[in-house]
């Protein structure tokens, strides 16, 4: 049914959102992620798609127009990276608030300053608590695949909430894979019609837009938001249930590698998780009990999930590839901290930070990071709770 | 359209108000007729934005609005990038035949949200070609936030960031930015400037800019009575008196043609538009004389300029 070819991960969204074919598309370009968005404007001149381009002049205007065309009452799509998501930032908030499923691709790259244009998680991380679905991507396939369920998931009518896809920057977004690709009736029928709930282009029933709300109703709005994203979990499973009948690939709140019968583990987002894999098989050859998680939905984040799929570890490592400033841990760390804390007995837990502005994330890490943990859980005791790996210091 | 009801104040009193009373904007304050007239003056269905400000607050609060057509609300510097986006997904869902519907698309925005920290995405938008008109109620200073200056803040007023005080004796120190003349720099089809004093001039321009396929611009004055220290019932009278000192000159300017729409029999001088408003009362002190000359100065250049801008821009006969 598929079909086998050989493409990048900007060029697998590309094709996934051609595949959906959304009324209107803002986006203003940046690297990794202009690529992605020059293949869809592409498809958008040429008649592939009937999307409406809005060629805005910055990332504010980007997401702006999309709230603006998402209220009209149609299907939309962008996309960014690093300081156009900082760009962004204020209107990401009024999205998600404004209750519009907006479709985002985050093609994840450093944030300035020094000015860096390769893949680090700190534009995610940066935006993770403005109210959006968030799903990671270990690769083109999965950046692919996650897409495309996007749509159901934001559009899904207990939902209606912005969703970010998001691919490592370069490592991902320039690097060819060999990806399956769906028919396009088949992607068609999975997203289905969009259904509008309050067009702003129903002029025969008027709605007002964005009101203000004070201390009067604004705190029951915000609890009405975190019930809403408290239902995603479970959205996310039905959704990818239907894929998986659809395409053959399962997929999950996140993915365990491994991970049953281990005593050790690394929880490692995106395309890390990849060569992290090839270190845990090294290391079970040695008959060493190592296994990996990797998160898909990092937001709304499945802490109890994650803590029973990690309770029964003695000691698991948590690699972030973003800094948080005057915090003491990396961002996924504080989830992963959060998910096992309930637990009495709970693993030891450490925090390395690597690959920062792109620096490569090389097997010889993940095994560093392995050989600490297989230490760890010997002795019982935490060498150093948290350091940076691959760096000069 | 040839349908449209006659811009007469016996027709135009039989349409339905599309701004509603009970909003919580000031006593006397200019914006709600200048958006009043605006919307009346369109016989199309509109769909509005309006960017944070006094007018945005002040109309949709909670569970109450003000506003009987769609309206969107979006954040402060984006109201035309986000009017972007309807119109352009109006465009998407026209050409599928999920619309038919002729629809027009307005946008509101004060001095601070359009001159100031909304320009790029006014700019952009412009510049892009959305069927849209943008309309700016300059009432000269960041009020709802209470008074600060904008670069739409004349020479010399006082205002709670340019204060006149003792070592700064002139309140404000530069000249407004012209904020109609940069729109028309942009090369659209229509850009206009009105007054709510000269309501018949104002919603021609409005109708006109509704017939014009494109971006479009209107700048018009909109008093607010508690940043200019003025009465709650003098708004109409004073942007009168803008129009007549020249201040606010009441002109368009049409694919490059430039004309002036109202010119005032006798141009009176700029102190009867200053006079009355506190914000200015420092500069009538007599160690202040020479504010008083300058700003007359920058208006009557102005005013020169713009009427060689109709003289040159006229078509040839």
């Amino acid at each position: 049914m598929g079909k086998i070819v050989a493409v990048t991960g900007n060029e697998a969204v590309a094709e996934a959102f051609r595949q959906v074919n959304p009324d209107v598309c803002a986006a203003y370009p940046i690297t990794p992620s202009t690529d992605l968005m020059q293949r869809f404007s592409s498809f958008a001149n040429n008649g592939k798609v009937k999307t409406e381009m809005i060629l805005v002049e910055s990332e504010h205007s980007a997401m702006s127009a999309c709230i603006g065309a998402s209220a009209g009452g149609g299907r939309v799509v962008t996309a960014t990276s690093s300081q156009g998501m900082a760009l962004m930032w204020e209107e990401l908030f009024i999205a998600s608030g404004t209750r519009l499923p907006i479709v985002m691709a985050l093609v994840n790259r450093a944030l300035s300053a020094p000015l860096n244009i390769h893949g680090d998680h700190s534009d995610g991380m940066g935006a993770r608590d403005c109210g959006w679905i968030q799903l990671w991507s270990e690769n083109a396939q999965e950046a692919y695949d996650n897409a495309i369920q996007s749509f159901r998931i934001a559009e899904h009518l207990d939902i209606r909430l912005p969703a970010m896809t998001c691919l490592d920057g370069f490592i991902i977004s320039h690097s060819i894979e060999r990806i399956e690709y769906l028919d396009d009736a088949l992607v068609k029928n999975f997203v289905g019609e969009y259904k509008q709930t309050n067009p702003l282009l129903d002029v025969d029933n008027p709605v007002s837009y964005g009101p203000l709300i004070l201390t009067d109703y604004y705190m029951e709005y915000r609890r009405a938001h975190a019930e809403v994203m408290s239902k995603v979990k479970g959205v996310v499973l039905d959704v990818a249930k239907d894929f998986e009948k659809m395409s053959g690939r399962k997929y999950g709140l996140f993915e365990t590698y491994r991970l049953e019968d281990a005593e050790i583990g690394i929880v490692v987002l995106n395309s890390a998780a990849g060569t992290t894999k090839d270190a845990v098989d090294m290391f079970r050859d040695k008959g060493i009990k190592a296994g990996l998680l990797k998160p898909r939905l990092f937001r709304p984040f499945p802490y109890e999930e994650v803590g029973e799929a990690l309770k029964h570890l003695k000691a698991v490592c948590v690699l972030d590839r973003a800094d948080a400033f005057g915090a003491s841990y990396g961002p996924l760390f504080m989830e992963i901290a959060s998910s096992l804390y309930q637990y009495g007995q709970r693993p030891l837990m450490m925090n390395k930070i690597y690959g920062l502005g792109g620096r490569d994330y090389m097997p010889e890490q993940a095994e560093y990071v392995l050989s600490d943990l297989v230490e760890t859980a010997k002795s019982g005791k935490i060498k150093t709770i948290r350091e940076y790996i691959g760096v000069r210091e | 359209m040839s349908t449209q009801t006659p811009l007469s104040l016996k027709e135009l009193s039989k349409k339905e108000i599309l701004l509603t009373g009970g909003h919580r904007m000031c006593s006397g304050c200019g914006a709600p007729p200048v958006v009043k007239m605006v919307l009346l003056a369109s016989d199309y269905p509109v769909v509005a934005a309006n960017a944070t400000g006094c007018l945005e607050v002040s109309t949709c609060i909670s569970e109450f609005t003000a506003w009987k057509i769609p309206w969107i609300h979006n954040a402060f510097e984006n109201a035309a990038a986000t009017l972007s986006g309807v119109e352009s997904m109006y465009r998407s869902l026209k050409k599928q035949g999920k619309i038919d519907k002729e629809i027009k698309f307005i946008a509101f925005g004060g001095d601070g949200g359009t001159y100031d920290i909304g320009f790029q995405s006014l700019s952009g938008a412009m510049e892009r070609g959305h069927d849209m008109l943008y309309v700016c109620y300059d009432n000269g200073a960041y009020m709802n936030t209470g008074i600060q200056r904008s670069s739409a803040t004349p020479f010399g007023a006082d205002t709670t960031t340019c204060p006149a005080g003792s070592s700064m004796p002139g309140g404000k120190q530069q000249q407004r930015k012209d904020l109609t003349k940069v729109m028309a720099a942009h090369g659209i089809p229509y850009v206009a400037q009105a007054s709510p004093s000269h309501w018949s001039d104002l919603m021609k321009k409005v109708r006109k800019a509704l017939e014009i396929k494109g971006p479009k611009f209107m700048n018009i004055i909109a008093p607010c009575n508690r940043g200019w220290r003025s009465q709650t019932n003098d708004a109409i009278a004073l942007s009168r008196i803008a129009v007549d000192t020249c201040y606010w000159p009441l002109y368009e300017i049409e694919d490059g043609v430039t004309r002036i729409t109202a010119k005032p029999k006798e141009k009176k001088p700029l102190v009867d538009f200053l006079k009355p408003q506190g914000r200015f009362k420092h500069m009538f002190s007599p160690e202040n004389e020479v504010l008083l000359k300058q700003a007359q100065e920058q208006i009557d250049k102005q005013w020169e300029r713009l009427q060689r801008e109709e003289e040159c821009s006229a078509p040839k006969s």
